[in-house]
């Protein structure tokens, strides 16, 4: 479904984000890209969503290369995945309901009453058809993140691409995402990617799990191989353990030569 | 300081005054490609004009209260101070001419466009940066939806239609106010005021030129408007500044197309 071959990419020539990743996802998983924040994960999502192009390598998604497609043939792939965005990224001038029916509107010529149908549809899935009318502003970020997804799924996307999906929702919320990931994945027969750094729940809902420090993958596994796993970086990050190989300090002067304790 | 300092400090500085040249130069391409891009794929908003519509109510109905009332203040100021310097020269009756002349070659386009920069071009700049800074255009981008189609061109041609309509009420309603001042509380004679007036203002040389020039400020706002929203920086800050650098710019702008305007239009006597 994806595949990432040898891929570098910088947003300057002088600093990498990616140095060099590959990796396999193949259809019907569910599968997770865990790291630090600003290990490059995010950055590998815009490089499967063909928003930026690999400096280096190539990036196979639902079976073109992205960096040979014109515009043309990037928006017809784009028609077949989702993406949601890490707050939703509802639009505000519009209703629950209109920013459901947006991309039918956009991209089907459908009767209004059949689109009225399919929107009900998707937002019965994510469970708010009752808040079809509702304003963005009057949603909770939760809810919002559920409006979000019934959105992306509306055109019955291949493929699912989630941005940090979990963050900032309470426990509540988080496990009615966790769940719906799963659920649209298996029911659609999709494939979804989840770009996060909540480990611990996000362990919960994948199949596969790769593991990103510095612009490289540096584990990857089944959840059950990354809890037992002994590499010390993957430990650290799991166990969310202060003392590891990502030091807790940011690199700094000597801290007595800063005070000026040194010297005469 | 010793001479190499010197050179190093004048050096320093050309280097700045070179780089900010050709960043201004950059952008000034840049806002050029975009604005040619934008009517190339205005399908969109044309095809579906209620999208364009919507467009027209945000930033042309909206505005419709400030114009109104500042048309009606100006017109009324205009006749106030026209008629203390006509009546020195007995020539009171030519208020009309006065008041309408001025509304409609320069003052009607110019305060407008003005105003409309101030409370239509400011909120466009904030709507489409808001839209970036939240995402709104990645997604709609993910959704293989052209954000410039669905969402730029039709608040650029909201404007765009919107402006001269906008100008065309100022000028009505300062007429108005002139009437208002001059005739009804001066005591100006009222067939004087209507039939010189009449008499006085052409269509082509005065209503046609008004007309041109705020067609031309609406294209320059709403260009500079939806340009600065889309280039702005996704952050609070950078859209704060974006919506300034709108008002600034597009006032600027205004200045400067209207005193080339005018110089083309109304100089060498009645030749326009």
């Amino acid at each position: 479904m994806v595949e990432i071959h040898n891929v570098a990419f910088g947003y300057e020539a002088a600093r990498p984000v990616l140095r060099d990743v590959s990796l396999e996802i193949p259809r019907g998983s569910v599968v997770g890209i865990m790291g630090q924040s600003g290990c490059g994960k995010t950055t590998l999502l815009r490089i499967i969503a063909a928003q930026f192009m690999p400096t280096h390598g190539g990036a196979r998604v639902l079976g073109e290369l992205t960096s040979e497609l014109d515009r043309e043939g990037l928006y017809r792939m784009r028609r077949r995945m989702g993406m949601l965005f890490q707050f939703g990224a509802l639009f505000t001038d519009m209703s629950v309901y209109e920013n459901v029916a947006f991309p039918l509107r956009e991209h089907t010529a459908l009767a209004e009453d059949l689109i009225h149908d399919l929107v009900m549809l998707k937002l019965q899935a994510v469970g708010l058809r009752g808040a079809a009318q509702l304003m963005p502003a009057e949603l909770s970020g939760g809810m919002a993140r559920r409006v979000a997804l019934a959105r992306c799924i509306a055109l019955d996307p291949q493929l699912i691409l989630y941005d940090e999906p979990f963050t900032g929702l309470d426990p509540i919320s988080f496990g009615v995402i966790v769940r719906l990931i799963r659920e649209l994945n298996d029911s659609l027969g999709a494939t979804s990617i989840i770009v996060t750094h909540d480990v611990q729940e996000a362990l919960g809902v994948v199949d596969y799990v790769y593991f990103m420090a510095d612009g490289r993958v540096i584990a990857q596994g089944t959840p059950a191989e990354i809890r037992g796993s002994t590499e010390p970086f993957v430990r650290q990050f799991v166990n969310g353990e202060l003392e590891g190989p990502v030091p807790f300090h940011y690199p700094a002067p000597d801290y007595p030569a800063e005070l000026e304790l040194t010297g005469n | 300081m010793s001479i190499a300092q010197l050179r190093e400090h004048a050096r320093g500085r050309l280097e700045r005054l070179g780089n900010a040249v050709t960043s201004y130069v950059w952008r000034l391409g840049f806002a050029s490609r975009f604005l040619f891009y934008m009517v190339v794929h205005s399908g969109t908003a044309l095809r579906r004009f209620r999208l364009t519509v919507a467009e027209i109510y945000f930033a042309g109905v909206l505005s419709l209260i400030i114009i109104l009332v500042s048309g009606l203040f100006v017109g009324m100021v205009l006749a106030l101070q026209g008629y203390d310097t006509l009546q020195r020269f007995g020539a009171s009756e030519s208020l009309g001419v006065l008041v309408a002349l001025s509304l409609v070659r320069e003052l009607g386009p110019v305060v407008a466009g003005l105003l409309f920069a101030s409370r239509a071009g400011s909120a466009i700049t904030a709507e489409i940066g808001l839209m970036k800074a939240t995402e709104q255009i990645s997604a709609m981008e993910m959704m293989a939806v052209d954000p410039i189609a669905r969402v730029v061109a039709p608040r650029f041609w909201g404007g765009v239609i919107s402006m001269p309509m906008l100008a065309a009420l100022f000028s009505a309603l300062g007429i108005f106010g002139g009437y208002l001042v001059g005739v009804q509380l001066i005591g100006v004679d009222a067939g004087a005021f209507w039939s010189q007036m009449q008499a006085a203002v052409d269509l082509r040389n005065d209503i046609l030129n008004g007309v041109i020039k705020s067609v031309v400020f609406g294209v320059a706002v709403t260009w500079i408007a939806v340009f600065e929203g889309y280039d702005a920086i996704p952050t609070a800050e950078g859209v704060s500044r974006a919506t300034t650098r709108t008002v600034v710019t597009s006032s600027l702008a205004i200045l400067a197309l209207d005193f080339v305007l005018t110089a083309l239009m109304f100089t060498g006597g009645k030749s326009a």
